[in-house]
Formats: structure tokens, sequence, C-alpha cells
């Protein structure tokens, strides 16, 4: 088990670097100029200084070998500092932000709170939605329950976010105004009430993430329940006498679940991909926003760091689905 | 006694069996038809409809449904339905275009992953390094670099459209070079190449005529999938500000401009988003109908 997962840690160094390389290639390599905003009074010499000044004018690789430097090796020193009160990065430069002048990392952690709440909260829902009915659903192939319950999915699967999301606001806010359009990232939970609050802003962003997630992983729940409820070793359960709870709920159940537990690990990155634009529809004020911000302001430094953020996030949950594929199945140990 | 029936019984053709078995799913078959009527109104529509998608008629600015407008009118007082209709054949075309790109780059690196034992490591450690890019992101960010040359280059509208296809071919390749790749390395081992190699046919002729004949099932699913795919892609990013110029309609940028118009006009919303809707739903149940009928193991005899 060790070896198996040394060996998947190894492969996925390579991967991020190889991710890193596309992300910087991408941006650096692109015919856009970062000077272009400024203006044309200012002279060419001085444009050449500030240039240098935002480390543009050296040769590609060693931006490239800076940047790696920055984000390996001295951000997880600020990272130490900040838990231990020590002061490895002191005076080392920091991935800066073109837009706020501040370091990118500092944004992203302020940022990152109300994305994984959302993002997270919406996650859990939806696989909690999601098992009971791909169970009950293959139990009974074909019933109506089933047949109601492939069609939600499929609106589930075929109804983008931006939509779905769209939709909520019109009927729950603009029609009816039961809550809130506006996510508040300001609000604190403090008595009864806020709670209250906090609950009514949380629905909308967070049931039309779990639309998708429910989707996603129902439909797979459904088609390994169907798989292993034909097989013989639940005929030799029922033969022994085993009740239907038994039968479907720990001998069906636990191995059905090998396959869905890999896909819930596989399927993070994708939720925060719809992240991002949930995030622009309600106003929440998470990292895709930034993102997107970022992206308007043409500030290069923030949009490299939070790419890469999520290709960080994407290569752990795979690493993450690998092990733990590994620990449920033995024979995947030995390929 | 079943011997005799099999003489007796008309020899069927595959066509015939796949078409069945498609039609016996009758969600499959209504997603066909819904999805050929989305394309066919979108096509012919425009040249049948009186209004121009930008044609601006500032007095009947805002209306309602009425029987001249039957989707009503948007603040600059061009026909909702005309743009709508506008909007969709760009979001299809996209959807298609982008779907055949990226079915070219998958079955490519599929087939020649499968066919190839020397490549095949190579092609599928790159497969898996793709797989593992945030796509969504990466796309903005594709959209942000590469829009102003390729404007400058093919126009606003047309560099536009060559950007988003191209992105969004380089981005979804992968799904489809795996099942592929797959398929193909069963199928290398049948007795049939096995046979084509033995006359001495060339490895593109047995790619040609005895693998990909083979591979064209999974390969029309996941064109299917592709054209979902794609069309909600485009979808997102002109709904992000990344997409189409603002003038130019498809149903992503109609969806993004009603917003702003959401508190007062909350119905203008609901067409964009249902046109994306229905056709992505079509879509998804005539794949499924699709990957019924052509495994031949789910076919009822």
């Amino acid at each position: 088990m060790l070896t198996y997962i040394a060996r998947r840690l190894l492969i996925s160094i390579p991967t991020l670097i190889f991710i890193s390389l596309v992300i910087f290639l991408l941006l650096n390599l692109a015919p856009n100029d970062p000077m272009a905003q400024v203006p044309l009074t200012v002279p060419p010499e001085v444009k050449q200084k500030m240039r240098e000044a935002l480390g543009l004018g050296q040769p590609l690789y060693i931006q490239f070998l800076k940047w790696l430097i920055q984000l390996f090796w001295i951000e997880p020193q600020v990272f130490i500092d900040y838990m231990f009160n020590t002061s490895f990065s002191e005076g080392k430069l920091r991935v800066i932000s073109w837009q706020t002048r501040s370091p990118v990392m500092d944004i992203i952690v302020q940022r990152m709170p109300q994305t994984l709440w959302v993002v997270g909260m919406s996650y859990v829902v939806g696989i909690l939605i999601a098992i009971p009915i791909g169970i009950y659903s293959a139990y009974k192939q074909y019933s109506v329950f089933d047949q109601v319950g492939t069609f939600v999915t499929m609106i589930g699967y075929s109804v983008p976010p931006f939509f779905t999301g769209v939709f909520v606001i019109v009927i729950f806010s603009v029609q009816l105004g039961w809550l809130p359009s506006i996510y508040d990232t300001t609000h604190s939970v403090v008595d009864w009430e806020t709670f209250k609050i906090q609950l009514k802003q949380m629905v909308m962003p967070v049931m039309v993430l779990a639309l998708q997630t429910t989707a996603m992983i129902n439909r797979f729940m459904r088609a390994t329940m169907l798989d292993n409820l034909n097989q013989d070793y639940v005929r030799t359960a029922r033969a022994k006498g085993l009740s239907e709870w038994t039968v479907v709920m720990i001998h069906v159940l636990r191995n059905s679940m090998i396959p869905v537990i890999t896909v819930i690990a596989l399927n993070v990155p994708a939720i925060f991909g719809g992240a991002i634009i949930t995030e622009q529809v309600f106003k929440v004020n998470g990292i895709g926003q930034q993102l997107i911000g970022a992206i308007y302001a043409n500030d290069l430094p923030t949009v490299q760091t939070i790419t890469f953020m999520f290709a960080v996030l994407i290569v752990l949950f795979n690493l993450l689905a690998d092990i733990i594929y590994g620990i449920l199945d033995p024979r995947i140990r030995y390929d | 006694m079943t011997d005799n029936n099999n003489i007796t019984a008309k020899p069927r053709s595959k066509i015939r069996d796949v078409w069945d078995q498609f039609k016996s799913h009758k969600g499959a078959l209504l997603g066909a038809i819904i999805f050929f009527s989305i394309v066919l109104l979108v096509m012919v529509g425009p040249f049948v409809w009186p209004f121009d998608a930008n044609q601006i008629d500032i007095r009947s600015r805002n209306q309602g449904p009425s029987l001249l407008h039957p989707f009503g009118t948007d603040q600059l007082g061009r026909d909702t339905l005309a743009r709508m209709m506008a909007g969709g054949r760009t979001s299809i075309a996209v959807g298609l275009a982008a779907m055949a790109l990226s079915l070219f780059f998958g079955s490519f690196i599929g087939v020649t992953a499968g066919f190839y034992k020397r490549l095949d490591g190579v092609l599928m450690r790159f497969t898996d390094l793709f797989l593992s890019l945030p796509l969504l992101p990466l796309l903005l960010v594709m959209m942000l670099l590469f829009r102003e040359p390729l404007s400058e280059a093919y126009g606003p509208e047309r560099g536009m459209f060559v950007l988003i296809v191209v992105s969004i071919g380089i981005t979804s390749w992968m799904p489809t070079a795996r099942i592929v790749r797959a398929d193909v390395l069963a199928l290398k081992e049948r007795e049939f190449v096995l046979a084509a190699k033995a006359s001495g046919t060339s490895d593109t002729l047995i790619i040609l005529r005895h693998i990909m004949p083979n591979v064209l099932s999974p390969i029309m699913v996941s064109a299917t999938l592709g054209i979902a795919n794609g069309i909600i892609t485009e979808s997102a990013l002109s709904f992000l500000g990344l997409g189409f110029p603002p003038d130019f309609p498809t149903w992503g940028r109609l969806l993004n401009d009603a917003v702003d118009y959401l508190q007062q006009y909350p119905e203008r919303v609901f067409w964009p988003g249902l046109a994306i809707s229905l056709t992505v739903l079509s879509i998804n149940y005539l794949g499924d109908g699709l990957r019924d009928a052509l495994d031949p193991r789910m076919r009822k005899r």
C-alpha cells in the first residue's frame, strides 16, 4: 500500500510541473502587453524600467523558474511563518498582484473560505440527496420513481448552472421575494436570527450547485447498483435467507460504493469550475469571482496563481481518488 | 426448429437493427425529434421571419409578447424571436464545429495510441495531463489572451468563432481518445486485423478500412455529447462576458444581457435559458438512445 501511494505521489509531481508550464507559457507567449494600459506620454526608457520591475525583462525560462520558486518555496515559508511566528520569508519576493499590489496568496486566503463553504456545502448536500435516490432507483428499476429520478437527473445534467441560478433568482427573489439574490459574505452568524439569514442566503447557491452534483452521482450510483444487483453473490445472499435490507444495504451497496467514491473525488474539480459561474450569478466573492475580475483587469500574476490553485486541487483530488480506490479494491494496488 | 426459423427469416441489416432499438427508446426518439426541429428552426427561421436580429426599432422597445413579436422585444426594440434564432445558429454552429474538432483530435490520438504500442504510453500520459488541467479557468484565460489578435486577423465575429471552437476543441478531446483507444486495443487482436496484416495491408489502410468502421459507434456517442458540451461551454463563456462581442447574439449572450433586466423583465432570461436547456437535454437523450442502440448487447433479438 505504501509503495502504491508513493508511486502515485511521484507521478503527481511531473503533472503539476507540466500544468504550471502550460499555464505559464499560455500567459507569457500570448501576444498581449501588460504595459498596454500605461499612458503613451510615459517615455520608453521608463516603460522598460517598469517592465524589468515586473520581472518581464528576463528570458522565459528564468521567469518560469522564479515563478516556481515563489510558488513552491517562498509561499510555503510565508505559511510556516504565519503558523509558527517564525521569520523564514522575511524580505523575500512574493507573487504580487498587479491590481492591488498585495501578495496574491493573501487575497486567495481571504477569498477561499467563501468558495469552500458554498462549494463544500453544495457537494455534501448533493451527495446526500443522490445516494439514496440512486439506490432506490436501481432497486425499483423502471418504476415510476426511477423514471422520474432519471428525468430529473437528465435535467440536472443538461441545464447549465447559469440558467438554473438565474431561474431560481427570478422565482424566489424577484417574484416571491423570499430569498436574497446576493450573497452577503460580511454577514456573521451570532444568534438564531442571523443564522436564519445565513441559511436563507445559502439556499440558492448551494442548491444550484447541488443539482449538478446530484445528477452526476445519482447516475453513477444507479448504474453500479444495477450492475451489482444482478451478480451471483446477491442471489447467494438471498438464498442464505438474509433480509432484503441486509442484502441491498450491506452487500450490494458496499460493492457499488467503490466506483461511486472515485467519481465523487474526481468530480470535485468540475464542481469548482461550476462554482466560478455560480459565484458570478450570486455575487459570492470567492476565488472564482476573483479570477474573473483578474481576467478583466489583465492581472496576470493573479490569473496564473488562481488557475494554478485550481490545478493543484484537481491533482490533489485525483491522488485522493487513486488512494481511496487502492484501499477499497486491493486488486488496483498491483497494476 | 430454430434453425429453420433462422433460414426463413429475412436477413436484417445492422442499420435496421440499430434503428429498431433506437425507436424503442421513447426519450431518445423524442430527443432526436426536438433537436432536429430546433436545428431546422434556427436554420430556416431567419429566412422566413420578417424581423432581422439586429434591426433596432427604439419605439417599440421593452414590449411584452404580442402577435407581432411573440417573444417580445429587448431594450433596443429588437425582436427577441429573431435574436433567439440568430443566437441559436451561432450556438449550434459552435457546438457542431467544436465537436468535429474534438472528435478529430480524440479519434486520432485514440487510434494512434491503441494501434501503435510504442506511442501508447506517451500519448496516454499526455491525455492524463490534459485531463488534470483546470479547463474552465484555462478557457477563460485563452479568451482573454487571444481575443484581440484573432479579432484583428479575421474580424470580430469570425475571429471569436475560430477562437471559441479551437479552444473548446483542444480542451475536450480526452474522453473520446480514451474510449477509442480502449476499443482499438481490443480490435487489434482480432482475426480480421491479423488477416489484413498477413496479406500485407499497410497500417494506414488497416486503420482506415478495418479499425475505423468498428470504432464508429463510440465515436458517434461522443459526438452527441460533444455537441452538448460545446453549446454549454460557449454559453458559459458568453454568459461570463468573455465570448462573442456584445451586439452579436448567441444564447449565452442573450441570457447575459437579460440578467441586467432581471428586476424589470424577469421573463427575458427564460427564452435563451430554455433554448439552451432544451437543446442540451434533447441531445443527451439522443446520445443515451444511440448508446443503447449501437451496443449489440443491449439490442433485443
